[in-house]
Protein backbone atom coordinates (compact mmCIF):
# COMPACT_ATOMS: atom_id res chain seq x y z
CA UNK A 1 0.00 0.00 0.00
CA UNK A 2 1.45 3.54 -1.10
CA UNK A 3 2.30 5.55 2.27
CA UNK A 4 -0.40 8.07 1.16
CA UNK A 5 -3.16 5.63 1.16
CA UNK A 6 -1.79 4.84 4.56
CA UNK A 7 -1.68 8.26 5.60
CA UNK A 8 -5.33 9.09 4.19
CA UNK A 9 -6.98 5.23 6.32
CA UNK A 10 -4.93 6.65 9.20
CA UNK A 11 -6.87 10.32 9.36
CA UNK A 12 -10.12 8.27 8.84
CA UNK A 13 -9.51 6.01 11.39
CA UNK A 14 -9.15 9.24 13.50
CA UNK A 15 -11.76 10.91 12.72
CA UNK A 16 -14.12 8.01 12.62
CA UNK A 17 -13.19 7.18 16.28
CA UNK A 18 -13.76 10.87 17.47
CA UNK A 19 -16.75 10.93 16.11
CA UNK A 20 -18.11 7.75 18.12
CA UNK A 21 -16.44 9.76 21.36
CA UNK A 22 -18.33 12.65 21.13
CA UNK A 23 -21.55 10.54 20.08
CA UNK A 24 -21.17 9.38 23.35
CA UNK A 25 -20.87 12.04 25.28
CA UNK A 26 -24.30 13.57 23.05
CA UNK A 27 -26.15 10.56 23.82
CA UNK A 28 -25.12 11.13 27.55
CA UNK A 29 -26.46 14.72 27.35
CA UNK A 30 -29.65 13.74 25.60
CA UNK A 31 -30.48 11.07 27.64
CA UNK A 32 -29.97 13.98 30.85
CA UNK A 33 -31.78 16.82 28.63
CA UNK A 34 -34.79 14.01 27.61
CA UNK A 35 -35.29 13.22 31.59
CA UNK A 36 -35.16 16.53 32.73
CA UNK A 37 -37.78 17.77 29.97
CA UNK A 38 -40.23 14.98 31.34
CA UNK A 39 -39.57 16.01 34.85
CA UNK A 40 -40.47 19.97 34.03
CA UNK A 41 -43.43 19.96 34.97
CA UNK A 42 -43.15 18.27 38.35
CA UNK A 43 -40.92 21.54 39.43
CA UNK A 44 -43.91 24.29 38.53
CA UNK A 45 -45.81 22.74 41.29
CA UNK A 46 -43.48 21.42 43.75
CA UNK A 47 -40.34 22.93 45.04
CA UNK A 48 -36.93 21.05 45.12
CA UNK A 49 -36.28 20.62 48.71
CA UNK A 50 -40.01 19.13 48.66
CA UNK A 51 -38.86 16.91 45.86
CA UNK A 52 -35.63 15.35 47.13
CA UNK A 53 -35.56 16.40 51.11
CA UNK A 54 -39.21 14.98 52.00
CA UNK A 55 -39.70 10.87 52.44
CA UNK A 56 -43.70 11.61 52.12
CA UNK A 57 -44.62 10.24 48.66
CA UNK A 58 -48.15 10.28 48.09
CA UNK A 59 -48.77 10.49 44.69
CA UNK A 60 -52.48 10.99 44.32
CA UNK A 61 -51.71 13.93 46.80
CA UNK A 62 -49.53 15.40 44.61
CA UNK A 63 -46.28 14.61 47.37
CA UNK A 64 -43.58 13.04 45.57
CA UNK A 65 -40.68 13.31 48.54
CA UNK A 66 -38.33 10.98 46.96
CA UNK A 67 -35.75 10.68 49.99
CA UNK A 68 -36.56 7.32 51.02
CA UNK A 69 -35.74 5.75 47.27
CA UNK A 70 -32.66 8.09 47.59
CA UNK A 71 -31.05 6.72 50.87
CA UNK A 72 -32.45 3.03 49.77
CA UNK A 73 -30.20 3.52 46.82
CA UNK A 74 -27.08 4.21 49.16
CA UNK A 75 -28.02 1.63 51.74
CA UNK A 76 -28.12 -0.81 49.42
CA UNK A 77 -24.84 -0.10 47.35
CA UNK A 78 -23.16 0.55 50.35
CA UNK A 79 -24.08 -2.68 51.72
CA UNK A 80 -23.07 -4.20 49.15
CA UNK A 81 -19.71 -2.58 48.45
CA UNK A 82 -18.97 -3.16 51.51
CA UNK A 83 -19.48 -7.18 51.58
CA UNK A 84 -17.91 -7.36 47.55
CA UNK A 85 -14.69 -5.25 48.22
CA UNK A 86 -12.89 -7.21 50.95
CA UNK A 87 -14.14 -10.27 50.09
CA UNK A 88 -13.23 -9.87 45.93
CA UNK A 89 -9.74 -8.29 47.14
CA UNK A 90 -9.00 -11.90 49.48
CA UNK A 91 -10.26 -13.95 46.14
CA UNK A 92 -8.14 -11.89 43.53
CA UNK A 93 -5.06 -11.58 45.56
CA UNK A 94 -5.39 -15.49 46.15
CA UNK A 95 -5.58 -16.50 42.67
CA UNK A 96 -3.43 -14.14 41.78
CA UNK A 97 -0.32 -14.53 44.16
CA UNK A 98 -1.06 -17.96 45.94
CA UNK A 99 -3.40 -20.28 43.52
CA UNK A 100 -1.38 -22.36 41.13
CA UNK A 101 -2.22 -22.51 37.46
CA UNK A 102 -4.52 -25.51 37.93
CA UNK A 103 -6.93 -24.10 40.57
CA UNK A 104 -6.94 -20.87 38.30
CA UNK A 105 -7.67 -23.31 35.23
CA UNK A 106 -10.47 -24.48 37.13
CA UNK A 107 -11.91 -20.94 38.76
CA UNK A 108 -11.45 -18.79 35.77
CA UNK A 109 -14.29 -20.11 33.94
CA UNK A 110 -16.54 -20.65 36.60
CA UNK A 111 -16.37 -16.73 37.40
CA UNK A 112 -16.83 -16.40 33.79
CA UNK A 113 -20.22 -17.81 34.15
CA UNK A 114 -21.22 -16.42 36.86
CA UNK A 115 -20.44 -12.83 35.19
CA UNK A 116 -23.16 -14.37 32.71
CA UNK A 117 -26.42 -15.59 34.53
CA UNK A 118 -29.45 -13.19 34.27
CA UNK A 119 -30.18 -10.92 37.00
CA UNK A 120 -33.25 -12.82 37.18
CA UNK A 121 -31.95 -16.14 38.66
CA UNK A 122 -30.27 -14.26 41.24
CA UNK A 123 -33.31 -12.81 42.29
CA UNK A 124 -34.78 -16.14 42.43
CA UNK A 125 -31.70 -17.45 44.25
CA UNK A 126 -32.09 -14.35 46.56
CA UNK A 127 -35.95 -15.05 47.25
CA UNK A 128 -35.44 -18.67 48.42
CA UNK A 129 -31.86 -18.59 50.18
CA UNK A 130 -30.83 -15.36 50.97
CA UNK A 131 -34.02 -14.31 52.06
CA UNK A 132 -34.57 -17.06 54.69
CA UNK A 133 -31.19 -16.26 55.63
CA UNK A 134 -31.81 -13.15 56.73
CA UNK A 135 -35.21 -13.74 58.37
CA UNK A 136 -34.18 -17.09 60.68
CA UNK A 137 -30.79 -16.50 61.15
CA UNK A 138 -29.11 -13.05 60.97
CA UNK A 139 -32.19 -11.06 61.90
CA UNK A 140 -32.49 -12.94 65.11
CA UNK A 141 -28.35 -13.09 65.88
CA UNK A 142 -29.16 -8.64 65.97
CA UNK A 143 -32.48 -9.35 68.25
CA UNK A 144 -34.37 -8.01 65.32
CA UNK A 145 -37.91 -9.66 63.33
CA UNK A 146 -37.34 -9.33 59.62
CA UNK A 147 -39.18 -10.58 57.08
CA UNK A 148 -36.08 -11.13 55.52
CA UNK A 149 -37.20 -9.27 52.37
CA UNK A 150 -34.66 -6.60 53.59
CA UNK A 151 -31.30 -4.06 52.58
CA UNK A 152 -29.20 -6.73 53.54
CA UNK A 153 -30.47 -9.43 51.05
CA UNK A 154 -30.34 -6.92 48.28
CA UNK A 155 -27.02 -6.19 49.37
CA UNK A 156 -25.80 -10.02 49.57
CA UNK A 157 -27.63 -10.84 46.18
CA UNK A 158 -26.14 -7.79 44.52
CA UNK A 159 -22.58 -8.11 46.14
CA UNK A 160 -22.72 -11.66 44.26
CA UNK A 161 -23.69 -9.84 40.92
CA UNK A 162 -20.30 -7.35 40.93
CA UNK A 163 -18.32 -10.32 41.79
CA UNK A 164 -17.32 -10.97 38.64
CA UNK A 165 -16.93 -8.47 37.12
CA UNK A 166 -14.83 -6.75 39.93
CA UNK A 167 -12.58 -9.92 40.07
CA UNK A 168 -12.18 -10.32 36.93
CA UNK A 169 -10.99 -6.25 36.67
CA UNK A 170 -8.70 -6.72 40.08
CA UNK A 171 -6.87 -9.66 37.69
CA UNK A 172 -5.97 -7.76 34.92
CA UNK A 173 -4.78 -4.70 37.36
CA UNK A 174 -2.69 -7.18 39.52
CA UNK A 175 -1.00 -8.83 36.00
CA UNK A 176 0.28 -4.98 35.49
CA UNK A 177 2.67 -5.22 38.33
CA UNK A 178 5.94 -6.87 37.03
CA UNK A 179 6.80 -9.92 38.15
CA UNK A 180 10.31 -8.54 39.11
CA UNK A 181 8.67 -5.82 41.07
CA UNK A 182 7.59 -8.83 43.59
CA UNK A 183 10.97 -9.99 43.62
CA UNK A 184 12.70 -6.95 44.66
CA UNK A 185 10.80 -6.93 47.86
CA UNK A 186 11.08 -10.92 48.28
CA UNK A 187 14.68 -10.19 47.69
CA UNK A 188 14.75 -7.71 50.22
CA UNK A 189 13.84 -10.52 53.30
CA UNK A 190 9.61 -9.27 52.85
CA UNK A 191 7.35 -12.82 52.81
CA UNK A 192 4.72 -12.90 50.59
CA UNK A 193 2.10 -11.12 52.84
CA UNK A 194 3.92 -8.15 53.33
CA UNK A 195 5.29 -8.11 49.71
CA UNK A 196 1.44 -8.00 49.24
CA UNK A 197 0.68 -5.62 51.23
CA UNK A 198 3.45 -3.30 51.10
CA UNK A 199 4.16 -2.99 47.42
CA UNK A 200 1.49 -4.82 45.55
CA UNK A 201 -1.59 -3.59 46.44
CA UNK A 202 0.60 0.03 46.92
CA UNK A 203 1.17 -0.51 43.20
CA UNK A 204 -1.89 -1.58 42.18
CA UNK A 205 -3.71 0.76 44.47
CA UNK A 206 -5.48 2.94 41.31
CA UNK A 207 -6.87 0.07 39.60
CA UNK A 208 -8.24 -1.30 42.56
CA UNK A 209 -9.98 1.88 42.85
CA UNK A 210 -10.91 1.64 39.18
CA UNK A 211 -12.41 -1.73 40.07
CA UNK A 212 -14.77 -0.85 42.60
CA UNK A 213 -15.48 1.90 41.03
CA UNK A 214 -17.00 -0.39 38.31
CA UNK A 215 -18.77 -2.47 40.61
CA UNK A 216 -20.70 0.24 42.40
CA UNK A 217 -21.51 1.60 39.43
CA UNK A 218 -22.87 -1.56 38.28
CA UNK A 219 -24.42 -1.71 42.07
CA UNK A 220 -26.16 1.12 41.74
CA UNK A 221 -28.08 0.84 38.26
CA UNK A 222 -29.12 -3.06 39.14
CA UNK A 223 -32.58 -3.08 39.29
CA UNK A 224 -34.66 -7.01 38.58
CA UNK A 225 -32.53 -8.66 41.44
CA UNK A 226 -32.53 -6.11 43.84
CA UNK A 227 -36.27 -5.46 43.43
CA UNK A 228 -37.00 -9.01 44.23
CA UNK A 229 -35.64 -9.24 47.45
CA UNK A 230 -35.15 -5.95 49.08
CA UNK A 231 -38.89 -5.67 49.99
CA UNK A 232 -39.93 -1.98 48.37
CA UNK A 233 -41.58 -0.26 51.20
CA UNK A 234 -41.93 3.03 51.31
CA UNK A 235 -39.76 4.25 54.30
CA UNK A 236 -36.88 5.42 55.74
CA UNK A 237 -34.74 2.57 56.07
CA UNK A 238 -32.66 3.24 59.51
CA UNK A 239 -30.96 -0.21 59.28
CA UNK A 240 -29.97 -3.30 56.47
CA UNK A 241 -32.37 -5.20 58.30
CA UNK A 242 -35.38 -2.89 57.36
CA UNK A 243 -36.97 -3.27 53.88
CA UNK A 244 -35.78 -0.71 51.40
CA UNK A 245 -37.22 0.48 47.65
CA UNK A 246 -33.84 1.61 46.09
CA UNK A 247 -34.56 3.95 42.63
CA UNK A 248 -33.90 1.47 39.87
CA UNK A 249 -37.08 -0.68 41.77
CA UNK A 250 -38.93 2.17 42.09
CA UNK A 251 -38.83 2.40 39.11
CA UNK A 252 -39.42 0.01 37.21
CA UNK A 253 -42.11 -1.28 39.52
CA UNK A 254 -44.10 1.62 38.76
CA UNK A 255 -43.49 2.91 35.89
CA UNK A 256 -46.42 2.39 33.27
CA UNK A 257 -48.95 2.17 35.98
CA UNK A 258 -51.12 4.74 37.23
CA UNK A 259 -49.63 7.25 35.09
CA UNK A 260 -53.38 9.08 35.38
CA UNK A 261 -52.47 10.33 38.39
CA UNK A 262 -51.24 13.90 37.58
CA UNK A 263 -47.73 14.51 37.75
CA UNK A 264 -46.99 10.96 38.55
CA UNK A 265 -44.75 10.09 35.40
CA UNK A 266 -43.01 13.35 35.92
CA UNK A 267 -42.22 12.23 39.17
CA UNK A 268 -40.56 8.58 38.02
CA UNK A 269 -38.74 10.49 35.79
CA UNK A 270 -37.46 12.72 38.02
CA UNK A 271 -36.59 9.51 39.82
CA UNK A 272 -34.37 8.60 36.73
CA UNK A 273 -32.62 11.68 36.30
CA UNK A 274 -31.79 11.64 40.25
CA UNK A 275 -30.50 8.42 39.35
CA UNK A 276 -28.54 9.18 36.22
CA UNK A 277 -26.80 12.01 38.11
CA UNK A 278 -26.24 9.97 41.02
CA UNK A 279 -24.29 7.42 38.98
CA UNK A 280 -22.21 10.14 36.65
CA UNK A 281 -21.45 12.12 39.99
CA UNK A 282 -19.95 9.25 41.00
CA UNK A 283 -17.91 8.28 38.46
CA UNK A 284 -16.57 12.25 38.48
CA UNK A 285 -15.31 11.79 42.24
CA UNK A 286 -14.00 8.61 41.48
CA UNK A 287 -12.08 10.03 38.44
CA UNK A 288 -11.03 12.63 40.54
CA UNK A 289 -9.69 10.68 43.53
CA UNK A 290 -7.89 8.02 40.38
CA UNK A 291 -6.03 11.27 39.29
CA UNK A 292 -5.00 12.10 42.80
CA UNK A 293 -3.57 8.96 43.69
CA UNK A 294 -1.71 8.26 40.26
CA UNK A 295 0.21 11.24 40.62
CA UNK A 296 0.81 10.62 44.20
CA UNK A 297 2.92 7.15 43.07
CA UNK A 298 4.07 8.00 39.71
CA UNK B 1 23.66 -24.93 61.87
CA UNK B 2 23.07 -28.76 60.79
CA UNK B 3 23.86 -29.21 57.25
CA UNK B 4 27.42 -27.22 58.80
CA UNK B 5 28.06 -30.50 60.35
CA UNK B 6 26.76 -32.52 57.53
CA UNK B 7 29.83 -30.94 55.16
CA UNK B 8 31.82 -33.11 54.03
CA UNK B 9 35.43 -32.84 52.62
CA UNK B 10 34.66 -31.70 49.65
CA UNK B 11 32.66 -28.90 51.05
CA UNK B 12 35.74 -27.40 53.22
CA UNK B 13 36.39 -25.00 50.69
CA UNK B 14 32.88 -23.33 51.16
CA UNK B 15 33.77 -21.05 53.50
CA UNK B 16 31.91 -17.49 54.71
CA UNK B 17 30.36 -15.37 51.90
CA UNK B 18 30.82 -18.33 49.37
CA UNK B 19 28.16 -20.14 47.30
CA UNK B 20 28.98 -23.76 46.59
CA UNK B 21 26.51 -25.35 44.52
CA UNK B 22 26.57 -29.26 44.31
CA UNK B 23 24.97 -31.23 41.41
CA UNK B 24 22.45 -28.15 41.15
CA UNK B 25 19.77 -29.76 38.49
CA UNK B 26 16.38 -27.59 37.67
CA UNK B 27 13.03 -28.56 35.32
CA UNK B 28 10.48 -25.98 34.47
CA UNK B 29 7.99 -28.49 34.24
CA UNK B 30 9.77 -31.16 31.87
CA UNK B 31 11.98 -28.60 30.50
CA UNK B 32 15.53 -29.49 31.71
CA UNK B 33 17.01 -25.83 32.07
CA UNK B 34 19.74 -26.27 34.54
CA UNK B 35 22.07 -30.01 34.23
CA UNK B 36 24.38 -30.95 36.98
CA UNK B 37 25.45 -27.69 37.77
CA UNK B 38 28.52 -28.16 40.35
CA UNK B 39 31.26 -25.02 41.04
CA UNK B 40 31.93 -23.26 44.30
CA UNK B 41 32.07 -19.42 43.50
CA UNK B 42 34.95 -17.36 45.28
CA UNK B 43 34.33 -14.96 47.51
CA UNK B 44 35.14 -11.15 47.99
CA UNK B 45 35.92 -11.26 44.16
CA UNK B 46 33.36 -10.61 41.11
CA UNK B 47 32.11 -13.69 39.35
CA UNK B 48 30.28 -13.18 36.14
CA UNK B 49 28.24 -15.56 34.36
CA UNK B 50 28.32 -15.27 30.32
CA UNK B 51 26.35 -17.14 27.83
CA UNK B 52 24.28 -17.28 25.25
CA UNK B 53 20.17 -16.05 26.02
CA UNK B 54 17.83 -18.78 26.98
CA UNK B 55 21.30 -21.21 28.79
CA UNK B 56 19.99 -20.68 32.22
CA UNK B 57 21.49 -17.75 34.09
CA UNK B 58 18.91 -16.22 35.20
CA UNK B 59 17.72 -19.39 36.21
CA UNK B 60 21.05 -20.21 38.25
CA UNK B 61 20.87 -16.47 40.06
CA UNK B 62 17.36 -17.15 40.96
CA UNK B 63 18.56 -20.57 42.89
CA UNK B 64 20.80 -18.31 45.02
CA UNK B 65 18.17 -16.70 46.90
CA UNK B 66 15.53 -18.94 46.11
CA UNK B 67 12.76 -16.98 44.00
CA UNK B 68 13.29 -19.82 41.88
CA UNK B 69 10.36 -21.04 44.56
CA UNK B 70 7.56 -18.62 42.78
CA UNK B 71 7.75 -20.00 39.53
CA UNK B 72 4.52 -22.87 39.14
CA UNK B 73 5.69 -26.37 38.51
CA UNK B 74 9.55 -26.33 39.50
CA UNK B 75 11.66 -29.00 40.44
CA UNK B 76 15.43 -28.48 41.95
CA UNK B 77 17.37 -30.90 42.97
CA UNK B 78 20.82 -30.89 44.23
CA UNK B 79 22.65 -28.56 46.92
CA UNK B 80 23.38 -25.14 47.32
CA UNK B 81 25.58 -24.14 50.05
CA UNK B 82 25.59 -20.63 51.01
CA UNK B 83 27.88 -19.96 53.85
CA UNK B 84 27.53 -24.02 54.40
CA UNK B 85 24.27 -23.71 55.05
CA UNK B 86 22.22 -25.77 52.44
CA UNK B 87 19.36 -23.04 51.48
CA UNK B 88 17.19 -25.75 49.74
CA UNK B 89 16.94 -27.54 53.25
CA UNK B 90 13.20 -28.36 54.51
CA UNK B 91 14.41 -26.33 57.50
CA UNK B 92 16.26 -23.58 55.74
CA UNK B 93 14.16 -20.09 56.24
CA UNK B 94 14.09 -18.33 53.28
CA UNK B 95 13.75 -14.74 53.96
CA UNK B 96 17.21 -15.32 56.04
CA UNK B 97 18.39 -16.54 53.24
CA UNK B 98 17.42 -13.51 51.06
CA UNK B 99 18.39 -11.22 53.77
CA UNK B 100 22.15 -12.42 53.14
CA UNK B 101 22.31 -11.35 49.28
CA UNK B 102 21.20 -8.26 47.50
CA UNK B 103 19.77 -8.38 44.10
CA UNK B 104 19.99 -6.24 41.09
CA UNK B 105 17.83 -7.09 38.25
CA UNK B 106 17.73 -6.14 34.72
CA UNK B 107 15.91 -3.39 34.89
CA UNK B 108 15.68 -1.34 38.14
CA UNK B 109 12.03 -1.73 39.96
CA UNK B 110 12.01 0.62 42.99
CA UNK B 111 8.75 0.30 44.99
CA UNK B 112 5.95 2.18 45.14
CA UNK B 113 6.99 4.51 47.76
CA UNK B 114 9.60 7.59 48.66
CA UNK B 115 13.59 7.03 48.36
CA UNK B 116 13.87 7.22 51.76
CA UNK B 117 11.44 4.54 52.58
CA UNK B 118 12.78 2.04 49.64
CA UNK B 119 16.22 2.23 51.17
CA UNK B 120 14.57 1.27 54.95
CA UNK B 121 12.16 -1.16 54.18
CA UNK B 122 14.52 -3.79 54.38
CA UNK B 123 15.94 -2.43 57.64
CA UNK B 124 12.63 -2.24 59.21
CA UNK B 125 11.29 -5.55 58.00
CA UNK B 126 14.60 -7.09 60.05
CA UNK B 127 13.77 -4.92 63.07
CA UNK B 128 15.08 -1.58 63.10
CA UNK B 129 12.96 0.91 64.60
CA UNK B 130 14.32 4.08 65.46
CA UNK B 131 13.89 6.71 63.69
CA UNK B 132 17.39 7.94 63.75
CA UNK B 133 18.94 4.57 63.41
CA UNK B 134 16.91 4.29 60.40
CA UNK B 135 17.73 7.85 59.03
CA UNK B 136 21.27 6.87 59.41
CA UNK B 137 21.26 3.96 57.32
CA UNK B 138 19.76 5.17 54.76
CA UNK B 139 22.23 8.20 54.18
CA UNK B 140 24.76 5.94 54.80
CA UNK B 141 23.80 3.33 52.14
CA UNK B 142 23.04 5.87 49.27
CA UNK B 143 26.45 7.51 49.87
CA UNK B 144 27.70 4.08 49.42
CA UNK B 145 25.77 3.62 46.06
CA UNK B 146 26.79 7.22 45.17
CA UNK B 147 23.28 8.77 45.04
CA UNK B 148 23.37 10.87 48.31
CA UNK B 149 24.38 13.97 46.72
CA UNK B 150 21.48 13.72 43.89
CA UNK B 151 18.71 13.01 46.16
CA UNK B 152 19.48 14.27 49.71
CA UNK B 153 17.25 17.42 49.32
CA UNK B 154 14.02 14.64 47.84
CA UNK B 155 14.12 11.85 49.89
CA UNK B 156 10.13 12.20 50.61
CA UNK B 157 9.99 12.33 46.65
CA UNK B 158 8.72 9.00 44.99
CA UNK B 159 11.75 7.07 43.79
CA UNK B 160 10.25 6.41 40.40
CA UNK B 161 10.85 10.10 39.66
CA UNK B 162 13.95 9.04 39.47
CA UNK B 163 16.17 8.74 36.35
CA UNK B 164 16.63 4.93 35.77
CA UNK B 165 20.22 4.83 36.35
CA UNK B 166 19.57 6.72 39.57
CA UNK B 167 17.05 4.22 40.21
CA UNK B 168 19.41 1.36 39.29
CA UNK B 169 21.66 2.85 42.23
CA UNK B 170 19.06 3.05 44.52
CA UNK B 171 18.21 -0.71 44.37
CA UNK B 172 21.49 -1.28 45.08
CA UNK B 173 21.59 1.11 47.80
CA UNK B 174 18.43 -0.84 49.18
CA UNK B 175 20.40 -4.13 48.56
CA UNK B 176 22.84 -3.26 50.46
CA UNK B 177 20.89 -1.80 53.58
CA UNK B 178 20.24 -5.49 54.71
CA UNK B 179 23.95 -6.01 54.93
CA UNK B 180 24.42 -8.87 52.46
CA UNK B 181 27.20 -10.88 52.16
CA UNK B 182 26.72 -11.41 48.39
CA UNK B 183 24.89 -9.16 45.56
CA UNK B 184 23.39 -10.87 43.32
CA UNK B 185 23.13 -8.65 39.22
CA UNK B 186 21.54 -10.41 37.04
CA UNK B 187 22.34 -8.18 33.65
CA UNK B 188 21.95 -5.12 36.22
CA UNK B 189 23.36 -2.53 32.98
CA UNK B 190 21.36 -3.57 30.35
CA UNK B 191 18.71 -1.03 30.53
CA UNK B 192 21.64 1.64 31.81
CA UNK B 193 23.13 4.22 29.25
CA UNK B 194 26.77 4.46 29.56
CA UNK B 195 27.43 6.70 32.33
CA UNK B 196 25.05 4.87 34.50
CA UNK B 197 26.32 1.43 33.75
CA UNK B 198 29.88 2.74 34.23
CA UNK B 199 29.11 3.61 37.64
CA UNK B 200 27.63 0.83 38.31
CA UNK B 201 30.52 -1.19 37.05
CA UNK B 202 33.06 1.15 39.14
CA UNK B 203 30.85 0.29 42.32
CA UNK B 204 30.81 -3.51 41.97
CA UNK B 205 34.89 -2.98 41.60
CA UNK B 206 35.07 -1.28 44.89
CA UNK B 207 32.39 -3.50 46.57
CA UNK B 208 34.05 -6.73 46.02
CA UNK B 209 36.55 -6.11 48.83
CA UNK B 210 33.51 -6.44 51.31
CA UNK B 211 31.13 -8.94 49.33
CA UNK B 212 30.79 -11.87 46.90
CA UNK B 213 29.74 -10.31 43.72
CA UNK B 214 28.24 -12.55 41.01
CA UNK B 215 27.03 -10.96 37.82
CA UNK B 216 25.11 -12.36 35.12
CA UNK B 217 26.38 -10.21 31.47
CA UNK B 218 26.01 -10.67 27.63
CA UNK B 219 28.79 -8.16 27.57
CA UNK B 220 31.64 -9.84 26.94
CA UNK B 221 33.40 -6.79 26.81
CA UNK B 222 31.62 -6.06 30.64
CA UNK B 223 33.01 -9.23 31.61
CA UNK B 224 36.67 -8.51 30.81
CA UNK B 225 36.67 -5.15 32.74
CA UNK B 226 34.72 -6.24 36.10
CA UNK B 227 35.08 -10.31 36.74
CA UNK B 228 37.96 -12.36 38.27
CA UNK B 229 36.20 -15.10 37.47
CA UNK B 230 33.81 -16.40 34.95
CA UNK B 231 31.39 -19.17 34.36
CA UNK B 232 30.38 -20.08 30.96
CA UNK B 233 26.84 -21.57 30.65
CA UNK B 234 25.83 -23.33 27.33
CA UNK B 235 21.57 -25.02 27.24
CA UNK B 236 21.88 -25.09 30.88
CA UNK B 237 25.09 -26.45 31.68
CA UNK B 238 28.85 -24.77 32.63
CA UNK B 239 30.65 -25.32 29.44
CA UNK B 240 33.61 -24.04 31.67
CA UNK B 241 35.19 -21.59 34.45
CA UNK B 242 38.14 -20.25 35.84
CA UNK B 243 39.77 -17.23 36.67
CA UNK B 244 38.52 -14.70 33.91
CA UNK B 245 41.71 -14.00 32.56
CA UNK B 246 42.22 -17.62 31.11
CA UNK B 247 39.01 -18.19 30.12
CA UNK B 248 38.99 -15.01 27.73
CA UNK B 249 42.22 -15.69 26.74
CA UNK B 250 42.94 -19.19 26.40
CA UNK B 251 39.50 -21.07 26.10
CA UNK B 252 40.25 -24.69 26.21
CA UNK B 253 36.52 -26.10 25.41
CA UNK B 254 35.61 -25.27 21.34
CA UNK B 255 32.16 -23.83 22.79
CA UNK B 256 33.62 -21.29 24.66
CA UNK B 257 36.09 -20.56 21.68
CA UNK B 258 33.30 -19.83 19.74
CA UNK B 259 31.71 -17.51 22.05
CA UNK B 260 34.48 -15.68 23.22
CA UNK B 261 35.20 -15.02 19.49
CA UNK B 262 31.85 -14.20 18.90
CA UNK B 263 30.25 -17.09 16.63
CA UNK B 264 27.65 -18.06 18.71
CA UNK B 265 25.92 -15.18 21.06
N1 LIG C 1 9.18 -19.48 34.28
C1 LIG C 1 9.63 -20.31 33.32
N2 LIG C 1 8.87 -21.33 32.90
C2 LIG C 1 9.30 -22.18 31.94
N3 LIG C 1 10.50 -22.11 31.35
C3 LIG C 1 11.33 -21.12 31.73
C4 LIG C 1 10.95 -20.16 32.72
N4 LIG C 1 11.97 -19.30 32.89
C5 LIG C 1 12.93 -19.68 32.04
N5 LIG C 1 12.57 -20.78 31.34
C6 LIG C 1 13.38 -21.49 30.33
O1 LIG C 1 14.58 -21.90 30.93
C7 LIG C 1 15.67 -21.62 30.09
C8 LIG C 1 16.69 -20.75 30.79
O2 LIG C 1 16.13 -19.46 30.98
P1 LIG C 1 16.93 -18.30 31.68
O3 LIG C 1 17.50 -18.81 32.93
O4 LIG C 1 16.00 -17.14 31.80
O5 LIG C 1 18.06 -17.98 30.62
P2 LIG C 1 19.04 -16.74 30.48
O6 LIG C 1 18.89 -15.89 31.72
O7 LIG C 1 20.38 -17.33 30.33
O8 LIG C 1 18.62 -16.02 29.25
C9 LIG C 1 15.13 -20.99 28.83
O9 LIG C 1 15.07 -21.95 27.84
C10 LIG C 1 13.75 -20.54 29.22
O10 LIG C 1 12.87 -20.66 28.14
MG1 LIG D 1 18.28 -13.83 31.83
Amino acid sequence: MSSQGRILKDKIAHKVMLAFVWLTIILLLVIALGLFIKAWPLFKTVSISDLLFSTTWVPYEGKFGMLSFIISTFWVTGVATVIAVPLCLLCAIYLSEYANKKVIAWVSPLIDILAGIPSVIFGIWGVIVIVPFVRDILAPMFGVSSTGYSILAGGIVLSIMVFPIVIYVLLEVFKTVPEDLRNAALSLGANKWIMIRKVLLRKAGPGIISAIVLGFSRALGETLAVLMVVGNVVDLPSNPLEAGYPLPAMIANNYGELLSIPMYDSALMLCALVLFVIVVFFNIIARIILRRIEKKIS
Amino acid sequence: MTAKLKMSQSDAACAEGSICINNLNVYYGDRHALKNININLPTRSITAIIGPSGCGKTTLLKCFNRLIDSVDDITVTGQVLVDGDDIFAPEAEVTDIRKRMGLLSQRPYPLPMSIYENVAFGPKLHGVKEKSKLNEIVEHYLKEASLWDEVKDRLNTPASRLSIGQQQRLCLARGLAVEPDIILGDEPTSALDPISSHHIEQKFLELKKEYTIVVVTHILRQARRIADYLIFMYMGEIVEHGPAKEILENPKEKRTQEYVKGIIS
